[in-house]
């Protein structure tokens, strides 16, 4: 098939840059040991496990680092405890347990030899000091999690009152009582759920940026690669086969021929079109890759390898430098590509 | 036992890049045509190839597949990745020609950290049940180890101050370096704290770029370099995952430590310390004072990570770095250092030489 020209432009443009964010549960099951500490913060108690040698860590190993062994038991620790070292933090990042400036702490609760990070609630750097006393601040709501303590204060200070209260070593209050187990008759935590939010300032590269400039203007722009000739659209970047910038921008008719398929019958959230319909893998004429995109506007089962198909675009005022100016594609009812212009692309 | 050396390295400058992509491609086509040209080699040549880089870096699935579009893929190549800097992606690469399997193999890492939020996306790293789901950025807990450095009375804030300053002065006049100059103690120690003890200056710029290093056995590497830089140990270890369970200061002392004790003297060290506290942690760790085995060497001729930390790429730069003193004749004797992980988790220590 020869490649249907009609100009040549070195991409000169500065590449298109856009916010992208990325958001999603991580769903984890905790196993034995974390199930009995995450159940135990839901009620307000912290565990550590017990190792061979006695030592009690927390939180709590599944496996021993040093012997593999699982622990021989898991103990009540704390809850309240001591800073070994921190650091302070002005401007709080999103997600971490306070928004107003803070510390960070390795905290070694009561009872146990090895640390905890969580954060402390001071007020000031200024009331933040090694060998410290500090003591959780539980969450209102809690569901068997880390964050079911919002995080540490120092012990000195009565429960709920404003960061600038008065520290001093000897009023520490005592231990919170003992809260009757919330729900005792609760099915133990099993579960946690860690939400992922992630924020990115996305580069399209140059050769991506041409192309979907070009969508923006209904048209289709690939690039050439100046040592084997090849097409691809979109662009590449970076010829694959011979890792040279595949800078030569082509411009190509929205026809082209389809080379495999798959009908979709499974619904999933999300879905923009409803089940049954076809994505295809569409040469377009004078490409030497196919890209994938929808088939709509005959029965799925009339969809067959060199297939003739035309991109249905979206009105005018909606197009844009994204994908989606292209709607669809659709039969042209031109004859059937012959199977030797597509074999090499199966 | 199958010798194997260093013959090419390259990098590129480290820099906020608004024209890349996170895929890569667009830092690693430079330097591979650089190295290639310094090498004589081309792309049939390599063997194996292996890359170092993160989906989460990225922000989407499988990016280092797009890398590979920058070596040119077809025919087939022989290719794996790993999850982690490009230094560990060269000691599968060693692995591979230690094994036969390979003659000549090329290590590449790449990282485009200023499209991310680095901070926050470093806490995924960590213990996802108990400590990522509160957040804590790297620079937080780095300064963790940095206040137990200070008030075990091992390093001072001025001291710290004094490994920015030194190496901002050394990477003058090094085309990769991100940030350089010279600069007054006492203006870095008059700036305000990013998470005390840390202060802008006690940690690494954020910034883009790739590396590139190829390795060749024995008789090829005679061939490709006149002063192969011989690789006499390659080791790595990783401290326990829990930061409450693991003495921060120990990290090194005595565990660092090359299997067989310390690495013996070198002439130029080049460590992958994204903390200045972690430059001074590692010097004590592998013994490269004066009067130490490993001493005197000069540190971080390059600026090191200080002054140019490209995620993902920075730990194979020092690497990099170390050997291109050895090709140069800079060194006889050179180590590079890599490190992964939060408080300096994972180390890699890379020990070369010159010979007749």
């Amino acid at each position: 098939m020869n490649c249907n020209t009609f100009y040549n432009e070195r991409v000169t443009d500065t590449p298109l840059t856009a916010p992208m964010e990325i958001a999603f549960d991580y769903t984890r099951s905790l196993g034995p040991v974390l199930g009995q500490f995450m159940t135990a913060l839901r009620e307000r108690r912290v565990l550590g496990a017990r190792s061979a040698d006695g030592t009690v860590h927390s939180p709590p190993f599944e496996y021993d680092p040093v012997t593999s062994l699982p622990p021989r038991e898991l103990v009540a620790v704390g809850p309240a405890g001591t800073v070994l070292t921190w650091s302070w933090l002005a401007e709080p990042l999103p997600g971490q347990p306070l928004d107003r400036p803070f510390g960070w702490a390795l905290i070694r609760l009561d009872g146990a030899e090895t640390a905890m990070l969580h954060a402390v609630d001071a007020g000031s750097a200024d009331a933040m000091r090694t060998g410290m006393r500090v003591r959780p601040r539980w969450a209102a709501d809690r569901v068997g999690s880390i964050r079911d303590i919002a995080c540490f204060e120092p012990c000195g200070k009565a429960p709920g009152v404003s960061e600038t209260a008065e520290l001093s070593e000897s009023s520490e209050v005592p231990e919170v009582p003992e809260v009757p187990l919330a729900g005792a008759d609760a099915a133990p935590v099993t579960m946690t759920v860690t939400p992922v939010r992630l924020r990115y300032q996305h580069t399209a590269s140059p050769g991506e940026s041409t192309y979907l400039r070009g969508l923006a203007d209904g048209r289709l722009i690939g690039q050439r690669c100046p040592v084997c000739g090849k097409v691809y659209i979109p662009s590449r970047g970076t010829c694959p086969v011979d890792g040279v910038p595949a800078d030569i921008a082509v411009e190509l008719p929205d026809t082209g021929t389809v080379t495999t398929f798959s009908i979709v019958n499974v619904a999933y959230p999300g879905q923009q079109v409803t089940p049954p319909y076809v994505a295809a893998a569409v040469l377009l004429d004078g490409a030497d890759i196919a890209f994938q995109h929808l088939i709509l506007g005959c029965e799925p089962g009339e969809v067959r390898i060199g297939l003739r198909v035309r991109a249905v675009w979206r009105p005018r005022d909606e197009w844009d430098t994204t994908a989606s100016a292209i709607s669809h594609f659709t039969p042209t009812g031109e004859p059937d590509a012959p199977y030797e212009t597509v074999a090499r692309f199966l | 036992m199958t010798e194997v050396a260093v013959v090419g390295f390259a990098q590129s400058p480290c820099r906020v890049r608004e024209d890349a992509t996170t895929g890569g491609v667009e830092m690693l086509v430079p330097i591979f045509a650089e190295v290639y040209a310094a090498t004589g080699l081309a792309k049939g040549d390599i063997g194996f190839w292996c890359s170092g880089s993160s989906d989460y870096l990225a922000g989407r699935a499988f990016s280092f597949v797009q890398a590979v579009d920058a070596i040119g893929a077809v025919p087939p190549i022989m290719e794996s990745h790993v999850e982690m800097d490009g230094a560990w992606a060269l000691y599968e690469a060693w692995v591979k020609i230690m094994s036969g399997e390979a003659e000549i193999a090329l290590a590449y890492g790449f990282g485009k950290s200023s499209g991310a939020e680095l901070r926050r996306v470093l806490a995924l790293q960590l213990d996802p049940y108990l400590v990522a789901p509160l957040w804590p950025d790297a620079v937080s807990v780095a300064a963790l180890q940095a206040r137990l450095g200070i008030e075990a009375g091992l390093w001072t804030e001025k001291d710290m101050a004094e490994v920015a300053a030194r190496c901002r002065s050394a990477a003058v006049g090094n085309p990769a370096a991100q940030v350089s100059g010279e600069v007054a103690i006492e203006d870095l120690l008059a700036r305000p704290y990013v998470a005390d003890p840390l202060r802008a200056h006690d940690c690494a710029p954020v910034g883009d770029g790739a590396a590139v290093v190829i390795l060749a056995s024995g008789a090829r590497a005679r061939e490709l370099c006149d002063r192969p830089a011989w690789i006499t140990s390659f080791w790595h270890r990783i401290e326990s995952g829990s930061l409450g369970a693991r003495d921060l200061l120990s990290v090194g002392l005595g565990r660092i430590g090359s299997p067989r004790g310390s690495p013996g003297p070198v002439d130029v060290a080049e460590l992958h310390a994204p903390f200045t506290h972690q430059e001074i942690l590692l010097r004590r760790a592998l013994g490269l004072g004066p009067g130490d085995a490993g001493g005197p060497a000069e540190v971080c001729p390059s600026g090191g990570a200080l002054c140019g930390n490209p995620m993902f790429a920075a730990g194979l730069a020092r690497i990099g770095s170390a050997a291109r003193a050895v090709m140069t004749g800079r060194a006889d004797r050179a180590l590079g250092h890599a490190t992964s992980g939060p408080a300096l988790q994972q180390n890699l220590v890379c020990v070369m030489e010159a010979r007749r």
